[in-house]
């Protein structure tokens, strides 16, 4: 959610049961801009807050010249002081998906998962692995892949010039009510993993600068993705099953969209269970 | 000279006519074609004009056509969002009868706006234009049905659309119409008794555990739902003791239609309507607190041998507010204000095994006569306004996340309490004033992950009977044996006779 529509997104966003305290919202809007200051981002986003047992994580995300690439993530207690998350290597995103209890609210906690792996099958040694996991690291990765599994963009609102710099499209005029309304015109916002496996066919119809991220209506499991009309049927929302908490926004025929994560940073994996 | 000009003028005149005279085929006619085609230079000024004065002839031609009215009529597409509007609209309507008296009684309508307010220095809430439209649609409650007692409940959302839910009292004397239960399995079949009959299944379901009445424990409160503010509300049936074991262990989510049934294992007795429901008694069981205090104990009466809980509280005339530091730092200050839902499903508990009839003071003599088979042990709950601190951890975290809304400005702050084991259940305390409010899912915290109880093993289908238990086939001695046995009897027998003749024929 972007930094300069921060005041009036959040109403359309909150038919989920988040939003934020009035002096938060105050406090967001000058400290972000501080931030944008000192750290030379193009753009700044509230990308949304992880509540922990004991205190709430507020995230923020920078972004730079190419805006699928360039991100920082930054965290906040107050939303005043805010400090920078260090980028997921794919060690850490092995350990840290390992735990999977809520977030304490103490950055410099450690969890421990322990393991038991038999040595072979001769030996009757079992073999303790533990693994140490800090909770810094465990938001940096939770962040990382929410916004890898979860972000959502309408389709046209980025496009892609021929040197594969990601950019925002200034003459996106929004969806109409009826696109709006179908699940293939939202994209993933993260690299594309399902655009190689496409038909040739399929690809006649795409148009490469626009149509070079993943749909929604392409993941697994069907039926995901809550697709509703909220405030008087005016702001398209969408819900994500699986990261419960994101909520994506979309008023048609308007270019504002934007998405926002308020929720515990947990997956959730009996999605199978519950469809 | 005079006739040259007026011959001139007259060829000029007739040209002229001839210029009108419209064309048989086309209805037009070239003055006014010509016409139209220099006001048209005029307006438009094009470079290079007589290059292109052809073009713009045709152009003049074509839009003379063009004027003439499609005989189809548009017709007005409502779209999604003015259907609603039209139906919001009537929320904002206000009867002309309505007396200025009546809004100074006591209404059972709460004060959504200031619950708002509140709610939003929590951190949760729904928008204000939102909250305002459930204001108005709670009034429209109100109005419709006799309620004692109002109470926006929350709100539960679903995968195509969201449940909005108010908690109500009813006036005393509203009975519930039960719906009636055809009772077809109760007449035993007759068979031919010639033929064998087919095996009987030994299996006896166990007993209903019968549902709380309306006013009491689970079912206490009524509740109505309803999409969108504006929509009409619908009220959900009372709940029943298997709906909540059931919904105990299957994990599912709202579609947002009421008559959808819930595929589950194990079967969930009911449709969406009543899933909702369960949920709602279980989370209002769970999660409604208020302040230590707040209520008391209703009146005692006389003497009580069996352990029933309390049932009934009522608000305390002497509550003074509690520091909101002070709320907001230990849990002890929190009390639950709604029963505990027992593991039967109920909140007093029904001993099955007993029989009707039975008065349960004589229970103690009938166990010593009959033997009866273990009496189950009666299942106690926390008593009403236990505080919070007493709430057991589940899956290593603790129930209740506490916090002040404000550290700037604590003077006037709220005590904001969050459920960590129903996600999405708050609570908030500032001074007299407390409420509680259920925005999510309508699922509680599993933990690693849910796994669904596992299928009972097959039962036995046919009782094991001397029919057909398989016995040993004899061996060929015992076989041997029981020939020679045979033989010898049947000797016996004839001797027995041939004796009997004889005498007989003796005594002749």
């Amino acid at each position: 959610m972007d930094s300069n529509s921060l005041y009036y997104s959040l109403e359309l966003v909150a038919g989920s049961g988040s939003t934020l305290n009035v002096e938060q919202r105050t406090a967001l809007q000058t400290s972000l801009v501080i931030l944008k200051k000192n750290y030379k981002f193009h753009r700044v986003l509230f990308w949304g807050k992880i509540l922990g047992l004991k205190e709430d994580y507020f995230i923020a995300q920078g972004k730079g010249e190419d805006e699928l690439q360039d991100k920082k993530n930054l965290y906040s207690f107050n939303c005043m002081d805010w400090f920078l998350l260090p980028p997921a290597t794919e060690s850490m995103i092995e350990k840290a998906s390992k735990i999977k209890s809520r977030f304490i609210g103490d950055p410099s906690y450690v969890y421990e998962h322990i393991e038991i792996r038999r040595q072979g099958e001769r030996d009757d040694t079992t073999e303790e692995v533990v693994t140490k996991v800090n909770e810094e690291s465990r938001l940096a990765v939770t962040v990382h892949q929410i916004d890898d599994e979860a972000s959502v963009v309408p389709r046209g609102a980025f496009v892609k010039s021929p040197h594969g710099l990601v950019q925002m499209n200034r003459s996106f005029g929004g969806l109409s009510h009826s696109e709006a309304r179908k699940l293939d015109n939202f994209f993933h916002f993260s690299e594309a993993k399902n655009l190689k496996k496409k038909s040739i066919l399929e690809m006649g119809d795409l148009n490469p600068a626009i149509d070079f991220l993943d749909v929604l209506s392409d993941d697994i499991p069907k039926g995901s993705w809550s697709l509703q009309l909220e405030c008087a049927s005016k702001v398209c929302v969408l819900r994500s099953l699986l990261w419960l908490g994101l909520s994506f926004y979309h008023v048609p025929m308007t270019p504002q969209h934007g998405y926002i994560y308020i929720g515990d940073g947990i997956k959730n994996l009996d999605l199978p269970f519950m469809l | 000279m005079e006739s040259e000009d007026s011959r001139r003028l007259q060829s000029a005149a007739s040209l002229k006519a001839f210029l009108l005279k419209s064309s048989t085929e086309s209805h037009l006619n070239l003055y006014d074609h010509l016409t139209g085609l220099l006001l048209k230079v005029m307006d438009e000024h094009p470079p290079n004009v007589v290059d292109v004065i052809e073009d713009m002839s045709r152009d003049v031609k074509r839009a003379v056509l063009e004027e003439q009215q499609s005989s189809l009529r548009e017709l007005p597409e409502t779209s999604a969002a003015e259907l609603l509007a039209e139906q919001q609209r009537s929320l904002f309507s206000r009867p002309e009868d309505a007396d200025q008296e009546d809004e100074l009684m006591e209404t059972p309508l709460p004060n959504v706006s200031e619950l708002g307010f509140y709610l939003e220095q929590a951190g949760v809430g729904l928008g204000r234009e939102e909250t305002q439209r459930l204001f108005l649609a709670l009034k429209q409650l109100v109005e419709s049905q006799v309620l004692l007692h109002c109470r926006l409940w929350g709100k539960i959302l679903g995968t195509e659309s969201s449940y909005i839910v108010a908690e109500a009292e009813y006036r005393e004397g509203e009975e519930e119409e039960e719906p009636s239960l055809d009772e077809d399995e109760a007449e035993p079949e007759t068979e031919d008794t010639e033929t064998d009959p087919l095996p009987q299944s030994t299996y006896k379901p166990l007993p209903e555990v019968p549902k709380e009445a309306l006013g009491t424990g689970a079912n206490k409160y009524v509740y109505y739902v309803c999409k969108e503010p504006g929509l009409p509300w619908v009220k959900l049936p009372s709940v029943s003791p298997a709906q909540i074991t059931a919904a105990r262990q299957i994990r599912k989510f709202f579609t947002g239609r009421l008559d959808n049934p819930v595929v589950s294992y194990p079967p969930f007795p009911g449709n969406e309507a009543n899933y909702l429901r369960a949920q709602i008694a279980r989370i209002s069981a769970g999660t409604q607190v208020s302040p230590q205090g707040f209520f008391q104990a209703g009146e005692e009466e006389g003497d009580e041998e069996d352990t029933s809980p309390r049932d009934s509280y009522e608000a305390n005339p002497d509550f003074e507010g509690l520091p909101v530091a002070e709320m907001a730092e230990t849990l002890s200050s929190w009390v639950h204000h709604v029963q505990h839902i027992l593991q039967q499903g109920r909140c007093t508990w029904v001993n099955l095994a007993a029989k009707p009839g039975e008065d349960p003071n004589e229970e103690g003599e009938a166990e010593e006569k009959e033997e009866e088979p273990d009496e189950p042990e009666p299942e106690v709950g926390p008593p009403l306004l236990t505080p919070l601190s007493q709430d057991a951890e589940m899956f290593s975290t603790p129930p209740w996340t506490s916090k002040v809304s404000s550290t700037l400005t604590s003077q006037h702050a709220v005590a904001v309490l969050r459920s960590n084991l129903w996600p999405g259940s708050c609570a908030y305390a500032c001074g007299k004033k407390f409420e509680n409010i259920y925005v999510g899912w309508g699922l509680k915290y599993a933990g690693e992950g849910y796994s669904p109880p596992v299928p009972p093993l097959p039962q036995k289908e046919y009782p094991s009977g001397p029919e057909i238990t398989e016995a040993l086939d004899p061996s060929l001695e015992e076989e041997q044996v029981l020939k020679e046995a045979l033989e010898e009897q049947q000797a016996a027998q004839e001797e027995l006779q041939d004796s009997g003749d004889e005498a007989e024929e003796d005594d002749d």
